[in-house]
């Protein structure tokens, strides 16, 4: 292949990462800018969220098409459940202190993740593409597929945005975020504000994982590298802000994407956090940051 | 203050007639040395976390720091037991320089984010030079060239002994530092940064001579444990290396001498019985952090020493 198509090959792929990581960076920055605290487990919920599609599918027999439907449907509602849950037993009694909670976060990491290990196994296992369609692009062949999960991401980003500004529930999510205090002075019950948001944060990973899985395979040590990213990204964007999350997520994916396939994927990270230096030399609070953390 | 001192020294020389009464069996004499030069790492994060208040979730870059600087010399250049851990106190002391100069651009979350970050680079730049880090699989040090004073460090003794006064060692410093001017310093900065800045002093600069130190202790402990149990390898910068001596300092109590080296024994043990049992061992670990962090925040010493004997170090 020449370069030129090689190039778009990678970029394809590029998108494919930026898409997943968006959704992965999304939910973490979403959780830190409502709570301000930092979620550490939140690659695991992404784990869980790809073990359970695995799960899923391979009790749908027939069309891997009904069995990844039903894992869109079902996966995100899981381990959303499992991060409020998470939530009400042991970040509600720390009472969000920023220290406790990531230490919490740190131990709630290795209980899924171990427990991923006891029940899953220490092997990676495949997940059938619900669709299996090869888009001849003149030069190469691309998964159709592929161009489905870069489609989903959009949308999916798309309806938060919507959420977020044009609803009552974004209000309240807005208000919260901008002084939690006067909102539950306005009646807000922040606590259940806080329990559903730490619930949504995990579900929109989740379904980053439903969407990647079939191109990934499912390992109870995947949820390792995509948190780096998305710290990577979250302070790149600046912690809190939503927009620059997304910006931030679009260039670290691409980016990593196409080094990946150029180099290797471990050169990647490393240029990824030599950006992040320069980010943090120039400005501290991130491109698009405006609140001090 | 007296009674401290001779309650730190005491432990010191327990810890000595343990071993030279022979109480030990070889396997508890192993397991020991081991722990001892983990607390010494357990120690050189106390000083940051404990003492300062800074939470970094990235120690293992300057534990494996250390670890690596002392084995690769010795592995590749045939440097001697004093060149290298020379080499090693240098590395780390300059790469703590490097990351608290970097890192203490950000305060609160994004600290315990950037220092996470950069010892997870640490480790996969350790897996991208795999041929000269031999990467997961690391490296053994040979016996012929963990030799000091000409003593052979990987006699069981010799290596208990060795671990003892390295210990030794990093907690003397830490006791120094909690009763001299500098440590009240770094607890006025933990407790109110703001008001450290209020009274005069540069909170930016103590909190970066903080890490340097705490960094050094760690490369240094790194150094240790490559040079006495003659094993290197990635596992070691890890992320769950980071987190074990925050878990130590945690069970035992944050900002106590003392405190590194009890939950040290206490994580040891506990891991190694539960390794026995599942290889998801790491569980443990996991439901340790919330059991601290929701019922016991003080520690054990912390417990002790706020309940009776205010006077501990």
């Amino acid at each position: 292949m020449e370069l030129g198509p090689y190039l778009l090959f990678a970029s394809l792929e590029g998108l494919v990462h930026a898409a997943v990581l968006s959704l992965i960076a999304l939910g973490l920055s979403l959780v830190f800018g409502v709570m301000r605290i930092v979620n550490v487990a939140h690659g695991e919920f992404f784990m869980l969220g790809a073990i359970i599609t695995w799960w899923v599918s391979s009790f749908v027999s027939g069309n891997p098409a009904i069995g990844f439907l039903l894992a869109l449907l079902v996966v995100p509602i899981i381990v959303g459940m499992t991060a409020v849950l998470s939530d009400w037993l042991i970040l509600r009694h720390l009472k969000y202190d920023p220290e406790a909670t990531i230490i919490a976060t740190i131990g709630i990491l290795y209980i899924i993740q171990q427990f991923a290990l006891m029940t899953f196994g220490p092997d990676a296992k495949p997940v059938e593409q619900p669709f299996n369609i090869r888009l001849d692009l003149y030069w190469f062949g691309f998964s159709a597929y592929k161009f489905f999960v870069i489609f989903s991401a959009i949308i999916l980003l798309l309806a938060i945005w919507l959420v977020m500004s044009k609803t009552k529930f974004g209000l309240i999510l807005r208000a919260t975020q901008l002084d939690s205090e006067t909102a539950q002075a306005f009646g807000i019950p922040i606590s259940r504000v806080y329990n559903i948001v730490f619930g949504l944060g995990a579900a929109i990973a989740a379904v980053g994982a439903v969407l990647i899985v079939p191109i990934q395979q499912a390992h109870y040590l995947m949820g390792g590298e995509p948190l780096l990213l998305a710290f990577i990204v979250v302070i790149i964007g600046g912690l809190g802000s939503l927009k620059g999350t997304v910006a931030a997520a679009i260039l670290i994916g691409m980016s990593d994407g196409i080094i990946s396939v150029f180099f290797s994927p471990n050169i990647a990270k490393i240029l990824a956090t030599l950006l992040v230096v320069v980010v943090l030399i120039i400005k501290p609070n991130g491109l698009f940051g405006t609140t001090k953390t | 203050m007296r009674k401290d001192i001779i309650l730190h020294l005491s432990a010191l020389l327990f810890l000595f007639l343990l071993e030279i009464l022979g109480i030990f069996s070889e396997y508890h004499q192993g397991n020991f040395a081991r722990i001892l030069v983990l607390a010494a790492y357990g120690v050189g994060y106390n000083i940051l976390f404990g003492y300062t208040g800074l939470l970094s979730l990235g120690h293992a870059l300057f534990f494996s720091a250390g670890l690596y600087a002392s084995g690769l010399s010795i592995y590749h250049l045939d440097y001697n037991i004093e060149q290298s851990l020379f080499l090693a106190i240098c590395i780390s002391a300059l790469i703590s320089l490097i990351i608290g100069f970097l890192a203490l651009r950000t305060i609160g979350v994004s600290f315990m984010i950037v220092t996470l970050m950069f010892s997870q680079i640490a480790y996969l730049s350790i897996l991208y030079f795999g041929s000269i880090t031999r990467g997961d699989e690391g490296f053994v040090i040979q016996q012929s060239s963990r030799v000091f004073l000409s003593m052979d460090l990987s006699n069981p003794k010799i290596r208990y002994y060795s671990a003892l006064l390295i210990f030794s060692l990093c907690m003397l410093i830490n006791l120094w530092i909690a009763k001299s001017p500098f440590g009240r310093v770094l607890v006025a900065i933990r407790e109110n940064s703001d008001r450290a800045l209020m009274l005069g002093y540069n909170v930016k600069l103590y909190k970066l001579f903080s890490i340097i130190i705490s960094g050094t202790i760690s490369g240094l402990a790194g150094a240790c444990y490559g040079i006495l149990f003659g094993y290197v390898g990635a596992s070691f910068a890890a992320v769950s290396y980071s987190i074990f001596p925050l878990l130590w300092v945690l069970i035992g109590g944050a900002g106590t001498v003392l405190g590194p080296l009890i939950g040290a024994i206490f994580m040891f043990y506990l891991i190694d019985y539960a390794s026995d049992i599942t290889d998801a061992y790491m569980i443990i670990v996991g439901v340790a952090l919330l059991f601290v962090t929701l019922f016991a925040r003080r520690g054990i010493i912390g417990e002790l020493r706020f309940r009776y004997y205010k006077w501990i170090s």
